[in-house]
């Protein structure tokens, strides 16, 4: 895991707490959205936007805007694992990671110990790119692209 | 894959510049949507319009703060997959969807007879335990229509369990899902 990102920030205000919790179910839209967030944690729109941009500088949020559903901006998507030798792993590693279709990837605890998505133009190159994969690494992509989506949104309170 | 297939193509040029305009974040200011609006040469009218029409169509879920897992001390997470009864499947996907500590969840085809999973449901926690506890409440809420199967083939390496859970042990890629600034006839 990234270093910097493990130290925990050591407090955070009841404010903090409020805006983190309530800003990951969404801003309003309208002309004043942080005057409204103000008025429901008994706040000032000053300080709430101070407040915001101090949790966006300690890196406590990562990220703030819109949350585009990916798909939707066009482009194709999977979700494709290999089951890789624990002495070729550092090497298969490399050479999934060469390809900048990959987004993600992830090693998980499991016979198949490597999850990554797989983010295209077409759903002619997903499978380029996996038969690309399978030649490179001689090992067989589980391909599993989603079926139906029930639910997105990650919901972390403090 | 039909949720995945619906092309950029559809998005306005305009919609377009939205989305290139505001998919690295938003500046936080008392009036980000007026800021929005200038940017775009449009009324602050439309761009809130706009932005709303944006979420009832789908293309943008929440406008959120994103939180640092590691920060707010969620350490870790486990993929819970499961391999449920195909009839129930939907039904069942969208009863574990809204369970308050899934993130994700979908359904995802099996390749039998090495890979019998066909539900798929993230979870976040502070502990392993947590974690350990939300799939234990995932299975309570699936176990009737969990599949049991007969592991015949003497051949098979991976043997068929019902339900199962991979916890992350290490990043090895991550970058973001980004519209690229190109012209649209491109793909």
């Amino acid at each position: 895991m990234d270093k910097s990102s493990t130290t925990l920030v050591p407090e955070l205000s009841k404010l903090d707490k409020g805006l983190i919790n309530l800003l990951q179910h969404g801003l309003p839209v309208c002309e004043r959205p942080f005057l409204q967030i103000a008025q429901e944690l008994d706040s000032t729109e000053d300080e709430i936007i101070e407040h915001l941009n101090q949790l966006l500088e300690d890196k406590v949020l990562s990220r703030f805007g819109p949350m585009f559903d990916a798909a939707c901006l066009g482009g194709a998507f999977t979700l494709a694992a290999l089951s890789v030798p624990e002495k070729d792993f550092e090497q298969v590693t490399q050479q999934v990671n060469s390809f900048e279709q990959i987004a993600h990837n992830y090693r998980r605890d499991h016979a198949f110990n490597m999850w990554f998505v797989i983010a295209t133009e077409s759903q002619e190159e997903i499978d380029q790119v996996i038969e690309k994969i399978e030649e490179k690494t001689n090992l067989s992509v589980l391909n599993t692209p989603k079926l139906e989506e029930f639910y997105v949104g990650l919901y972390l309170p403090v | 894959m039909s949720v995945s297939t619906s092309p950029s193509d559809a998005l306005t040029p305009l919609e377009r510049q939205y989305v290139l305009l505001t998919q690295n974040g938003l500046p936080i200011i008392a009036k980000p949507y007026h800021w929005i609006a200038e940017q775009l040469k449009i009324s602050i009218e439309e761009a809130l319009a706009l932005t709303k029409d944006f979420q009832k169509r789908g293309i943008i879920r929440r406008i959120a703060a994103v939180p640092n897992h590691y920060k707010l001390g969620y350490k870790f997470n486990g993929m819970t997959v499961w391999d449920i009864d195909d009839k129930q499947a939907s039904k069942f996907g969208d009863a574990v969807g809204k369970l308050p500590f899934v993130s994700h969840c979908y359904l995802r085809p099996r390749h039998l007879p090495g890979w019998n999973y066909n539900l798929f449901a993230m979870v976040h926690g502070k502990e392993p335990e947590e974690i350990q506890h939300y799939r234990s409440q995932i299975k309570e809420l699936l176990k009737e229509v969990l599949v049991t199967r007969e592991s015949d083939d003497a051949s098979q390496s991976i043997p068929s369990q019902s339900n199962d859970m991979l916890t992350s042990t290490q990043i090895l890629k991550k970058t973001g899902l980004r519209l690229k600034r190109k012209t649209e006839s491109a793909s």
